[in-house]
């Protein structure tokens, strides 16, 4: 029973969630916030991965989440509606259910590509020039992006919410929630399986003592490689979930401010702490929607809060310590380790 | 049989000569030392011995394998092992956890087994875990397996070091000054710990040290290097004796 207690309770808080969205209980502004949740849960899990479990510094996490956006919305686009740019739907719009989460996984195959790419020169160093490599990629594919204008240009790419209608055809459901919410848990668990093997702790051993860990027989670069892709991939099916929320992408929202937020989130919550970055995404997310009457001074508030982070708990929420390790009695029914 | 073949090997740094020109051999099941006055370039030895620095010049052959080009994590699954001068534990990992991953070289799973936890992933896993613990409850330390290193006393610290290392199942294990840092008390135990391994395990170790008691009580030949040339070599008592040795240690004037 107890083995399947976290399981049972995932389902009934996806379906009281999908209920809810059905009965128009919540209206689509709540349901909009909800889904930020879960789509920052797996950008700030998925940065945890690189700065806080492996101690790196990478900033540009907004980069991936811009490839995988910008490649899963133009598949489906392409694949599932009608549109000035591709013309008539490559495949019958019946099928867009079914094909969106293999379109969303091409967006974080892309992702984690461009993350090879990205780490294969960079690792060669370490530290501020990891951040520096990274916020210049961020830059670079944000300027690559603003330069094709068959994808829209700096004007941006829209049509994604004809894909979510063409998913409304074949049932009536609230589509986006249960992808979300599906593709959050799988990054969870990814994420989980892999730091809890003993290749994934590896990684907690580049961090503590990279030379002692090349000299035990840690292959460091390679295992440098695979967590900047895995971590970057999830990045990009962020992408793709948040450009099929609001269906409509822009290069302009991908930029710094965006990394910034994944950073702060991942402080918040405390480095190497899956559960402290899913409660910080869920705070963070809260805290932006509570902070919107303030408009631009909100982006005073933000980095504001993270310096008062920083100065006071430097080790964030959790602090490489998992909701397990606090209230021992979770480790019944769930370790996050 | 001639387990490790060290064949003129030059270290430069940038114009400084750490190491010149040494030849050395260790065969099978031999437990020597490597003493020199400091700087003398001991620790340099190791690095190249465990890939952590490629020679300028020179050679080194593990088991009729020419170590070249190799990164230290493929020395280390040929079978070098090494512990460090000043603790390199991770110390916010379990002690278990440290074991665990000094077996990163046998895991025998790919990315895919690991995310779909097939038997296979599972099986090694249980292996491997098996293997670590079956280690430390030879070193009767399994009742630290979930503490931190960070929190053990220093000489456990050394001891789970030794652990580690042996953990990657070495035929040669590097000590790098074992002793340092230790109280006499602990001396003594780790010149036990240190035999024991020696003769429980089916390897060599080449130590470096600097106090005296351990290296004249375990080695059975010795190696002494200054200015990162051998300047003698031999069984303790020979050593004691050498005058370039004594030249070394002591300078040139004599009281």
């Amino acid at each position: 029973m107890k083995r399947f207690s976290v399981p049972i309770l995932l389902v009934v808080l996806l379906t009281t969630l999908m209920g809810l969205a059905w009965f128009e209980v919540i209206d689509l502004y709540i349901q909009t916030i909800i889904l930020f949740m879960g789509i920052n849960i797996i950008t700030s899990t998925s940065l945890n991965l690189v700065n806080g479990n492996m101690g790196e510094f990478s900033c540009g996490h907004a980069g991936f989440i811009a490839v995988g956006a910008y490649v899963s919305s133009i598949l489906s686009v392409a694949l599932f509606t009608k549109s000035k740019t591709f013309g008539a739907p490559l495949l019958p719009p019946e099928l867009a259910a079914y094909g969106f989460p293999l379109v969303l996984i091409c967006g974080g195959l892309a992702a984690a590509l461009t993350g090879l790419l990205v780490a294969i020169p960079s690792f060669r160093t370490r530290d501020d020039y990891l951040a520096i490599i990274t916020i210049a990629a961020n830059y670079i594919i944000i300027s690559t992006i603003i330069n094709i204008d068959t994808i829209g240009g700096a004007r941006g790419f829209m049509g994604m919410k004809r894909v979510v209608f063409a998913m409304e055809k074949c049932a009536e459901i609230p589509w986006m929630i249960l992808w979300v919410f599906i593709f959050m848990v799988l990054s969870i668990l990814i994420i989980r399986r892999y730091m809890s093997s003993t290749y994934g702790k590896g990684v907690e051993a580049i961090r503590q003592d990279e030379v002692a860990a090349e000299i035990m027989s840690v292959n460091t670069n390679r295992i440098k490689l695979v967590t900047f892709m895995i971590s970057s991939g999830l990045a990009g099916i962020a992408g793709g979930l948040y450009a099929h929320t609001i269906g409509y992408v822009n290069p302009k929202s991908f930029d710094l401010l965006k990394s910034t937020e994944a950073l702060v989130m991942v402080y918040l919550g405390g480095m190497g702490s899956i559960s402290g970055s899913i409660i910080a995404a869920v705070v963070f997310t809260l805290m932006l929607e509570l902070l919107r009457p303030l408009q631009i001074i909100k982006w005073v508030a933000i980095p504001l809060l993270l310096i008062i982070i920083m100065q006071f708990r430097p080790e964030g929420i959790m602090g490489h310590r998992e909701l397990s390790d606090i209230f021992p009695r979770l480790k019944k029914f769930y370790k996050f380790k | 049989m001639t387990l490790l073949e060290i064949k003129d090997l030059t270290q430069l740094f940038s114009g400084l000569c750490a190491v010149s020109e040494l030849n050395l051999s260790l065969d099978e099941r031999e437990l020597i030392g490597l003493i020199g006055p400091n700087g003398a370039g001991k620790t340099t030895v190791f690095n190249l011995a465990s890939g952590f620095y490629q020679p300028t010049h020179g050679e080194i052959i593990f088991q009729g394998r020419n170590l070249a080009g190799l990164k230290p994590h493929r020395v280390s699954a040929l079978g070098i092992a090494r512990t460090f001068q000043n603790i390199r534990l991770w110390k916010e990992m379990s002690v278990l956890d440290n074991i665990l991953v000094a077996q990163h070289f046998q895991l025998g799973y790919g990315l895919g087994s690991l995310f779909f936890r097939t038997p296979r992933y599972l099986k090694r896993e249980r292996d491997i875990r098996h293997r670590a613990l079956e280690l430390l409850e030879i070193f009767k330390i399994d009742k630290f397996a979930d503490e931190k290193p960070g929190n053990l006393p220093y000489g456990m610290q050394r001891k789970v070091e030794i652990v580690r290392a042996l953990a990657s199942g070495p035929k040669l294990l590097l000590l790098d000054e074992p002793a340092a840092g230790l109280q006499s008390t602990d001396v003594t135990e780790l010149i036990t710990l240190i035999q024991w391994v020696f003769d429980q395990f089916d390897l060599s170790i080449w130590m470096i040290e600097h106090q005296m008691k351990v290296v004249m009580s375990l080695c059975s030949r010795i190696a002494v290097i200054d200015f990162g040339r051998l300047i003698a070599s031999g069984t303790p008592s020979e050593i004691q004796q050498r005058p370039k040795v004594i030249k070394a240690y002591l300078g040139d004037d004599q009281l």
